[in-house]
């Protein structure tokens, strides 16, 4: 006999589900710009966030949007630099945000804090408020990123080419990291700080042998993330293990078998 | 003429002087250049395309562009030439608008429509894109006119295919096919001919020749290789930071500073070199007065 799912698994797997839909065309830009670690970087800036969202008792998806978006100017500072590579630079911020935000929220008085929650997420706990803040934040997330995806894509594709046609990076690209500190702040509560570009960047990975063209590779990660989900939910129900970490898990399966079968008929 | 002509000579081929020893170079010391503010093209040619005046340009402490004067006009074909490092991605990023100089200005008509062909255009093959959707990209255009513009490039039956998976000539002919599609009347080319075979280049110079004579475009080229480019170039400007000749391919090619900075050999090429030196470059490409020099003065 079927038993309906309850309540907190319908919540969790709407909010999941609508998370999948704002990051995956977030997430294919991600991918084109080679900016994985640079999310990784900001979505653990994210902890100190959370750590300073607790201190001053402020609501914590506020709290995170604000230090992602810190990071990200922190970033384009560090960018300027010619010393170390970019990527250095970004092992040395992202291991200074995540050590700062652990030790920050050791230090921060209050309810006893279960750090594990912020670290992996935990969907089952996704409340009403959660999917307010996922479909209401994601309608806005989701109109700019179509107001301005063909930009974007033209800066991804060629910067010169597209600056030279008359696109001012600027103004993109201080939209897409705002974006992706709002997506980082949203998916945290669903998957966790340390998990959160998985949901960016895993979809995308699996969408790209499928896709000729930008538009069905940020549609098809969308639908690649929506089963991921679905399966993900699954598994942690039917098995016990935590659901942030079993819809990646289903993401990365589905994105391995995608590169396979993509490299295999390449041959 | 590039530079130092009298404003308004108008005619793309010009007079054939050539006109080296006038571009001033900021190196601070006393060689071939002369800096005379008379002979500075003060105002930019009215018909030109577009115009730079006095671009200086520094990275660091080095100046890689000095004091620069280009025009382009309709019709011609104008070559930068120069060695590696000689400034001439920067001058086009500037003239393009990508950066903008230190001193200096860039005169651009509003009737002016640019269409752009960077160099190395790698796409990375993370970013799926058919030729298509490519040039349909950010243009208000139909099918027909990309298959049009594909037909005139020569690349028509590249139409479905992944822009990472062209060869080098076919991502040059799609891009010139780009630059078309948004009814440019200046072309502005860089390397066009890098990752493209021999045969493979001269045929890409005979296209972008064809394109001007029927579309009556002006052409900025970037170039460091001679042979093929000069050839077809109405004239050529010979970069290095600072303008180091300019004038008719045959007429540069017998300058001294162009057969310092290629060799003699390439002197060669279109003409005899006999020309007087009155600079050498050192190896970071500064021109250095030559011992026992003549005063300043024209170099020919």
């Amino acid at each position: 006999m079927f038993d309906w799912p309850e309540p907190f698994v319908w919540r969790a797997l709407f909010a999941a589900v609508g998370l999948a839909i704002i990051a995956a065309p977030l997430g294919c830009i991600v991918v084109w710009r080679r900016m994985s670690y640079v999310g990784e970087t900001l979505s653990q800036a994210g902890l100190l966030g959370v750590a300073l969202g607790l201190a001053a008792n402020v609501d914590l998806t506020f709290s995170v949007i604000l230090a992602a978006i810190a990071a990200a100017g922190v970033l384009t500072l560090l960018s300027r630099q010619k010393m170390v590579p970019l990527d250095s630079a970004l092992g040395l911020m992202h291991h200074a945000t995540l050590a700062l935000g652990i030790a920050a929220i050791a230090l921060v008085k209050g309810p006893a804090i279960d750090l594990m929650s912020y670290l992996f997420g935990d969907v089952f706990a996704v409340t009403a408020t959660d999917l307010y803040w996922i479909y209401g934040g994601g309608a806005v997330v989701v109109a700019i990123t179509l107001y301005l995806w063909q930009p974007l894509v033209r800066l991804s594709l060629h910067e010169d080419l597209a600056t030279a046609e008359g696109i001012n990076p600027r103004l993109p690209r201080a939209a897409f990291d705002l974006l992706l500190a709002v997506v980082i702040a949203v998916a945290m509560k669903i998957v966790g700080i340390l998990l959160v570009m998985a949901f960016l960047v895993v979809p995308a990975v699996a969408a790209r042998p499928l896709s000729e063209t930008p538009e069905r590779m940020a549609v098809l990660a969308g639908a690649v993330a929506i089963l991921g989900v679905i399966l993900g939910l699954w598994l942690s129900l039917s098995s016990d293990a935590p659901g942030g970490p079993s819809i990646v898990i289903a993401l990365c399966t589905i994105a391995s078998i995608s590169l396979l079968a993509g490299s295999l008929r390449r041959r | 003429m590039s530079s130092r002509d009298a404003p308004g000579t108008g005619t793309p081929n010009g007079k054939s002087a050539i006109d080296a020893a006038a571009a001033p170079c900021s190196c601070g010391h006393s060689h071939g250049h002369q800096q005379t503010d008379e002979k500075r093209a003060a105002e930019p040619d009215p018909g030109a395309l577009i115009s730079a005046r006095g671009v200086t340009m520094w990275r660091g402490s080095r100046e890689v562009l000095s004091d620069i004067d280009v025009d382009v006009r309709r019709g011609e074909i104008v070559t930068l030439i120069g060695p590696n490092g000689a400034g001439k991605t920067t001058l086009v990023r500037i003239l393009l608008g990508i950066e903008h100089p230190e001193r200096g200005r860039i005169i651009k008509p509003a009737s002016t429509r640019i269409g752009y062909v960077p160099q190395r255009f790698e796409v990375d093959s993370a970013i799926p894109m058919t030729v298509e959707s490519f040039l349909a990209l950010g243009e208000h255009t139909t099918q027909k006119a990309i298959k049009a513009a594909l037909e005139e490039t020569g690349a028509a039956k590249t139409i479905n295919q992944q822009l990472s998976k062209l060869s080098g000539g076919e991502t040059q002919r799609v891009l010139i096919a780009r630059a078309l599609l948004r009814k440019p009347n200046l072309l502005i080319l860089d390397e066009p001919a890098s990752g493209v075979d021999f045969t493979g280049e001269a045929d890409l110079y005979d296209l972008i020749g064809r394109l001007r004579d029927k579309h009556n475009l002006g052409v900025l080229l970037v170039s460091h290789d001679l042979h093929v480019v000069m050839a077809r170039s109405d004239r050529v400007i010979c970069l290095n930071a600072h303008v180091c000749c300019s004038g008719k391919p045959e007429d540069v090619s017998q300058h001294a500073a162009y057969a310092r900075i290629f060799g003699p050999q390439a002197a060669s090429v279109l003409g005899v070199y006999r020309h007087h030196h009155d600079h050498r470059h050192d190896l970071t490409g500064e021109p250095k007065p030559l011992a026992g020099a003549s005063p300043p003065g024209r170099g020919s």
